[in-house]
């Protein structure tokens, strides 16, 4: 990465910036794909970028740094994500 | 637009500092994907100085230079006319504050870069406090609504944003809201082809100042825009237009619902509920929807 002669303070971009954001969750979205309809819904809101969208318009959760808020659950049209306490999942 | 449409292109790395279930994060994700890389950010002190994470570290991928709190237009101004001496015109300034930033201490500083001219977007995400100190009332924050610093509920009605930039005749003035993001997506990305200073404001209902759960942040700005407490709209040199949902109200082919439908899910309102009911305030916040939607109306030259 280019670094930049600047004599302030400035910060470079880096994935987890914050540390493993995923360690913040209490509930935790599970996908299931056989519900999915890939509408992309969860994609446009998810807050923190960890719903991964693929090529063919399926997607995929981040869980190193997905923080658990449950939007994508509320805004799923088919309930394809629901969420399950952290360590109760099947 | 259709969701699919809206490019695969993403600046808002994971990781950040931002609460679960931020709205600016949501709404920072359009942003960087309506403008890209080709962008330098100016923000002033605000949740998105903490959003952004902490040095050394950033979670965004776009140039971004951090303000004093009054500063986001003054310091863009400055941005802007280096750009302008350097001969690039393919760079995007785009100053991005919170409502305490925008309506209350960076208003002049606003006000004196819309008048000169300058040529930049100013995005204000308004999530009606000042959220970043711990959710003290601004300029911004509803009638009734209860802060730190309005502990029986905000005694005074909020200012009219959109009425006091559309008085500088800039070339493109629009309300959008988090709970709709292909529209705050279309906004971003028009304003960016137009010349000269723009202003978009985009409702950001905020789980902890609103009092909420973190997984309603989607639902809170579809259901103010719903009940008429927020109107989405856009300026074209100074031609008004309603979108989605407000335009369906506007023209009365939908009738908003109760604000009741929207208060009652927020703990910030929950006093207007418990132990009973308030009506007063209640019919106070309804009256004042309707005077709002009255002047609305007179704009685009629909009587009653
Ligand atoms: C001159 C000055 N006064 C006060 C502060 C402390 N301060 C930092 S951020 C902030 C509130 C910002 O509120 P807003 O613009 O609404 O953005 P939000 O925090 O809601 O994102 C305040 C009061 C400051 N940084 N500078
Ligand atoms: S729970 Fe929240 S952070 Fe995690 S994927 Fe869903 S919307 Fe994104
Ligand atoms: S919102 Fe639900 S149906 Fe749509 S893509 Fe996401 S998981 Fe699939
Ligand atoms: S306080 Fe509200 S606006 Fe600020 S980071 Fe948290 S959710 Fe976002």
């Amino acid at each position: 990465m280019k670094k930049y002669p600047i004599i302030t303070s400035i910060s470079y971009p880096k994935k987890g910036a914050m540390g493993k954001t995923g360690t913040w969750r209490v509930f935790k979205p599970i996908l299931d794909q056989n519900k999915c309809v890939k509408c992309l819904q969860c994609w446009i809101y998810c807050p923190e970028a960890t719903i991964i969208r693929k090529e063919d318009n399926s997607v995929e959760i981040d869980y190193e740094y997905c923080k658990g808020c449950g939007v994508c659950a509320n805004v799923c049209p088919t309930k394809a994500i629901t969420m399950v306490r952290e360590g109760e999942e099947k | 637009m259709a969701i699919k449409d809206l490019p695969l292109e993403e600046h808002y790395i994971p990781g950040s500092a931002a609460c679960p279930g931020c709205p600016a994060s949501m709404a920072l994700r359009m942003v960087f994907k309506a403008i890209g890389k080709k962008m330098i950010m100016v923000v002033p002190a605000c949740c998105t100085s903490v959003i952004e994470s902490l040095h050394p570290y950033t979670s965004f991928d776009i140039p971004l230079l951090n303000i004093a709190f009054e500063a986001a237009a003054a310091a863009s101004s400055g941005v802007a006319a280096a750009l302008e001496t350097m001969g690039r015109d393919d760079i995007t300034v785009v100053a991005w504050a919170g409502d305490g930033g925008t309506y209350d201490i960076g208003l002049q500083a606003l006000s004196g870069a819309f008048e000169r001219g300058t040529n930049f977007i100013y995005i204000c995400y308004n999530n009606q406090i000042y959220s970043n100190t711990g959710i003290q009332r601004s300029g911004a924050t509803p009638y009734a609504a209860w802060t730190t610093t309005t502990v029986g509920g905000k005694t005074e009605f909020r200012k009219e944003m959109g009425e006091i930039v559309q008085a500088h005749h800039i070339p493109y003035v629009a309300q959008t809201s988090i709970g709709y993001p292909e529209d705050v997506y279309r906004k971003v990305k028009k304003a960016k082809e137009i010349k000269g200073p723009k202003y978009i404001e985009i409702l950001a209902p905020c789980p902890p100042g609103w009092r909420f759960d973190m997984s309603k942040t989607a639902e809170m700005g579809k259901l103010a825009v719903e009940t008429g407490a927020w109107a989405l709209y856009e300026v074209e040199n100074d031609k008004i237009t309603f979108n989605g949902k407000s335009k369906l109200i506007l023209e009365g082919k939908m009738k908003r619902k109760p604000v009741e439908d929207w208060l009652k899910l927020q703990g910030r309102f929950r006093h207007l509920f418990v132990p009973e009911r308030d009506e007063k305030r209640l019919k106070e916040i309804e009256d004042h929807i309707d005077m709002l939607w009255r002047r609305y109306r007179s704009w685009v030259g629909i009587e009653k």
